[in-house]
């Protein structure tokens, strides 16, 4: 992208005001507000508030949840890629289409209709059961409801990477010698796993506040199934808004450098991606 | 031309794996939202979905759509024009800033609003000497879903936009073109799939928005509660066909959305192939 010429163009005074004037009315405004609420808590207070036993309890599930979901994700997110950019089959764009369902479907959507077929008396539910499986009302439920809501992410991410990818390389490859599975690893895989990576820790910031779906499978009982979102929540139905506040710093410090993380580790993937190029 | 995994053996595994994944995963999932709903036959749904309670629902989900759909395109044409055709100082810090509401829990959206404008709050303690009430209303709703929503058009926009550069426009600013024509006879056309694009996906956000709306709605019955809402409530309520007649519908929203967007998608990629 040119730098010098760019001012030729005309808007910027206007769209940097617009610009300016919607992100400190909907974004800055409301911050303020956080800072307010918290600066009425001593340090020993807000430590107290992050620090309460059950809310401690739900960091972890919501940690452990988040991890399964996202790993599961990475997997998933990876055979679905592959499938949808290598090969053509009937029914193909109707699989593709789908991979975008858990974005356009409405959060407490899938968490009533996930918790009712995992229930133990629902269609899948009942299937577990006799394996000894619960799926509602543990962890795995929080993190089926997590993986359900997360999936585009890899998949999206991977997709147009391996769709780029020419195919000469694979030739090459194959015409060494190499197996397949080799020829993965050392052609294939070199390229995606940026992208991989990047899908996951999307995936992982994403169930890491999920509310919607997960709160109708997980039971929400205390010290074993309840996550900080819900937390959040709970401290804000008791008027403690303080407390309330206290988490959301954390949350939002975590969720700010998750992000900061993705967006740097993608910068330097795209750079060498296509920096040799202009 | 051989490729890595073009075997019959893979290639048919591979996609086997793939279907039964997602049928499982997604499918029935999705298909689970229609048999509940129809579990007790056409009679209680048809019921369920033309109540005065679901009416209301779906007027106050269509309103926070209405309202917030257009604030936010318009947000994110200008946003996505600002970091695509300048370069200036905290240009990065801007483009973080805006996807602070992709990343953080919806709850905290919520409760950001609820800290900003509710009795406690500096500028809520302020508009309530005047009797203006935000949380606990619609108002409310309307704000946080503006905020959940607002990086979606910017996030299809200024990919593009990067990519595609600016020459275009500089050739016809030395033409002599005015802004608005600029934008209306080289922006527009060239961005106008993509535009759509983000549209929908706010769109289908706006409508289907829980976890913030939850937190300023105060569940008023009949005033603040949106089809999500209801989905909940019922639920909550074992009223089991009831929640799943709203789910129903949001669920043929969401198909209705990726029907649009597979088409958009195919109408692109065949314009990318002629051209």
């Amino acid at each position: 992208m040119s730098t010098r010429s760019a001012r030729v163009l005309p808007g910027f005074s206007l769209s940097l005001g617009v610009t300016l004037l919607f992100v400190s009315l909907i974004l800055l405004l409301p911050m303020t507000s956080l800072i307010g609420q918290l600066s009425t808590l001593s340090w020993s207070q807000y430590w107290a508030a992050i620090t309460d036993p059950r809310l401690i309890a739900s960091y972890k599930v919501t940690l452990l949840a988040a991890l399964a979901a996202s790993l599961f994700n990475a997997l998933f997110g990876l055979l679905m890629a592959w499938v949808l950019a290598r090969y053509t089959f009937p029914g193909k764009r109707i699989l593709d289409a789908l991979m975008d369902l858990p974005f356009a479907l409405p959060t407490a959507v899938a968490g009533i209709t996930l918790a009712t077929l995992y229930s133990r008396n629902g269609a899948v539910g009942s299937l577990l059961d006799p394996l000894g499986i619960e799926v509602a009302y543990t962890w795995l439920g929080i993190a089926l409801a997590m993986a359900f809501t997360s999936v585009p992410f890899v998949v999206r991410t991977v997709q147009p990477v391996l769709e780029d990818l020419p195919a000469q390389a694979d030739e090459a490859a194959l015409t060494l010698g190499a197996s397949n599975l080799y020829a993965f690893r050392r052609v294939i895989l070199p390229h995606i796993w940026p992208a991989v990576v990047t899908g996951t820790g999307l995936s992982f910031a994403r169930s890491l506040g999920e509310f919607g779906a997960v709160i109708f499978i997980a039971g929400n009982m205390p010290y074993r199934t309840e996550v900080v979102s819900l937390m959040m929540a709970t401290r804000l139905e008791e008027y403690d808004y303080a407390g309330a506040a206290a988490i959301a710093s954390l949350v939002m410090l975590v969720s700010l450098l998750l992000l900061l993380a993705i967006n740097l580790w993608q910068g330097r993937f795209y750079r060498r991606l296509h920096g040799g190029r202009h | 031309m051989k490729r890595i995994g073009d075997g019959t053996g893979t290639r048919l595994g591979l996609i086997t794996l793939a279907v039964i994944l997602t049928t499982l995963f997604l499918v029935i999932p999705l298909a689970g939202i229609f048999y509940q709903a129809f579990a007790e036959g056409l009679a209680p749904f048809w019921q369920n979905l033309t109540s005065n309670f679901t009416r209301e629902a779906i007027g106050l989900t269509l309103l926070i759509a209405l309202m917030t759909v257009p604030v936010n395109l318009i947000f994110g044409i200008f946003l996505a024009w600002l970091v695509t055709r300048f370069t200036f100082p905290g240009r990065r810090i801007l483009q973080t800033l805006i996807d602070i509401p992709f990343a953080v829990s919806p709850v905290v959206a919520g409760l950001l609003y609820l800290l900003l404008y509710g009795r406690t709050g500096w500028l809520g303690s302020i508009l309530s000497e005047q009797d203006v009430q935000l949380m606990f209303a619609w108002p409310g709703m309307v704000l946080v879903t503006i905020f959940v929503t607002c990086p979606f058009v910017a996030r299809e926009l200024i990919p593009l936009m990067q990519a595609q550069g600016s020459a275009e426009e500089e050739a016809g600013v030395t033409l002599g073109a005015s802004g608005w024509m600029l934008f209306r006879r080289i922006t527009l056309p060239n961005i106008r799939w993509a535009l759509v694009y983000g549209v929908i996906l706010t769109n289908a956000r706006a409508i289907g928005e829980f976890g913030a709306v939850s937190v300023v709605s105060g569940s008023i019955r009949g005033e603040t509660i949106n089809l999500p809402l209801q989905v909940e409530l019922l639920y909550q309520d074992y009223n089991t066909v009831g929640a799943f007649t709203s789910a129903a519908l949001l669920a043929a929203l969401a198909i209705v959305t990726l029907m649009i967007k597979a088409l958009l998608e195919w109408h692109t990629h065949r314009r990318e192939k002629t051209a």
